[in-house]
């Protein structure tokens, strides 16, 4: 990850209007800045972009394509130094990552205010992953304060960074090279006028990574997204084996009957998916226990307990079974995964619980495809 | 309302006698792992601790110890089969993108 490479497609060609450093600019090339730009400032050293403050309709449609997932890792802002609103050399200096969607949420919320961006190369990565690879580090922003000329162009020595910066910048060694001391900021954008105003200083809540219902939800669709090649695999191999069993046993080929048990067949399937990505996520604190693989395990349970009293009550016991194997497994897989979305946990109890957990969830996943298979036979 | 995920599983280790207090830990914590008791810092809140790294990074006198890593089972499954570069804003809705960090 620490190469051009990684990132092959960009929206557009770089461009001059967003200076950057040109080593990297023959392998990286950036979004389009002329949309969020709001013409030049003069300064001590040099011409300064300014960039707008509120968010255009380009900017929107960019949010909702990443969050999907369409050309995710395309979406880049040229490095360098930004201006918003009118600043002079006493304004504060944000230092930012170079992800779209983390610059727009930090301008979005700057309306009135007159300051400089810092926008650091973390390849096109937000903050809090880029400070994890150290992308987001003490060397680059040491670099970037050089480039852009930093010291020459604020009468100041302070540098505020957002906390969630923190895992990749020594604060100290900062000050030492450079003579700028690093101000940790809130972890939201939405509270920096806030804290800017009172004179750098965070409020307990605003230290607080908040992960409420909905920031649970918009986590999701990337994760859908995800889901959906292997489940158009899990219908064709279900229509495959239903066609075949049809075939063998020698009754007359007809498709829409082979569509109906397809279908029948594959909706808990579609269930237990929606269960361990969605359904696990929204209620994580409400389910008992830690381990997420877990909660996921106990929710797929519920549901195949349900669907086997329910509708699925006269199905035969072997594709019962398959369903008590499997849904309870691919839930727990599916919320396992979610790790990678919550804000608390550790790498150490992630090994952990895999150590558990994914051993379970072969053996039961792959008893419930044998019983799966074999009840198109029996 | 704050989550702790598996007990005592994590690396984080704080060594009270190299502390000077200055609070930093306590600052870049996202999880206020940390509280300052007699003028040097404490950890009370273990089991609420991502292994970001965050205090350890910037502990100027080296008083923290953390193994600093991610907590995505998908980011350590591509790891244990040797597929790299696949993780952070790619496949994963990543941590606290969602939360509108800058
Ligand atoms: S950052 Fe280090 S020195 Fe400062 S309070 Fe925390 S443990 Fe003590
Ligand atoms: S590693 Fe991160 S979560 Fe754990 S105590 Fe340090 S700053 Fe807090």
């Amino acid at each position: 990850m620490n190469d051009g490479r990684d990132l092959p497609m960009y929206e557009s060609k770089a461009v001059s209007c967003c200076s950057s450093s040109p080593e990297q600019e023959e392998e990286i090339s950036y979004v389009n800045c002329e949309g969020f730009l709001a013409g030049t400032i003069e300064t001590a050293i040099d011409q300064v972009a300014r960039v707008k403050a509120e968010l255009t309709a380009s900017d929107k449609i960019g949010s909702f394509k990443a969050r999907w997932g369409v050309g995710r890792m395309s979406y880049a802002v040229a490095p360098g130094l930004y201006a918003v609103g009118n600043p002079t050399p006493e304004s504060p200096v944000l230092v930012s990552a170079n992800y779209k969607l983390s610059f727009d949420s930090l301008r979005k919320e700057l309306g009135g205010l007159d300051l400089w961006i810092l926008v650091i190369n973390t390849k096109g990565i937000n903050v809090w992953c880029a400070a994890g690879k150290g992308t987001f580090g003490t060397a680059e922003i040491l670099r970037m304060v050089a480039e852009t000329k930093l010291p020459a162009l604020v009468s100041h020595r302070k540098l505020i960074l957002p906390q969630l910066g923190a895992p990749g910048v020594a604060a100290h060694r900062v000050k030492a090279e450079s003579g700028f001391r690093v101000i940790y900021g809130p972890v939201r954008a939405g509270d920096l006028p806030a804290f800017l105003k009172n004179d750098c200083k965070a409020e307990p809540e605003m230290r607080r990574t908040t992960f409420t219902f909905l920031n649970r939800l918009v986590l999701t669709p990337v994760e859908i997204v995800g889901l959906l090649k292997p489940l158009a695999g899990l219908t064709l191999a279900i229509f495959l084996l239903s066609s075949t069993a049809l075939l063998v046993g020698g009754d007359q080929y007809r498709l829409l009957a082979v569509i109906a048990q397809t279908a029948q067949i594959l909706v808990p399937f579609i269930l237990a998916a929606l269960t361990g990505a969605v359904l696990a996520p929204a209620l994580l604190p409400y389910i008992p226990g830690r381990a997420l693989a877990w909660k996921g395990w106990v929710l797929g349970m519920v549901l195949a307990v349900i669907l086997l009293v329910g509708a699925y009550s006269n199905t035969s016991w072997l594709l019962k079974s398959a369903y008590l194997l499997a849904l309870p497994a691919i839930a727990s897989f599916l919320s396992l995964n979610f790790t990678g979305s919550t804000t608390y946990t550790s790498l150490s109890g992630v090994v952990k619980e895999m150590g558990v957990a994914l051993p379970v969830m072969i053996i039961s996943a792959s008893l419930g495809a044998v019983a799966l298979i074999v009840s198109f036979f029996i | 309302m704050k989550y702790r995920y598996l007990k005592d599983v994590v690396t984080l280790n704080l060594d009270q006698s190299k502390c000077n207090g200055c609070g930093l830990c306590l600052e870049v914590c996202p999880q206020q792992v940390f509280t300052i008791k007699e003028g040097l810092s404490s950890i009370t809140d273990r089991d609420a601790c991502m292994e970001c790294g965050a205090c350890a990074r910037n502990c100027a006198p080296g008083a923290i110890y953390v193994r600093p890593g991610v907590g995505c089972a998908y980011a350590v499954l591509m790891d244990k089969l040797g597929i790299k570069g696949k993780c952070c804003g790619d496949t994963c809705g990543c941590t606290l993108e969602g939360t509108s960090d800058y």
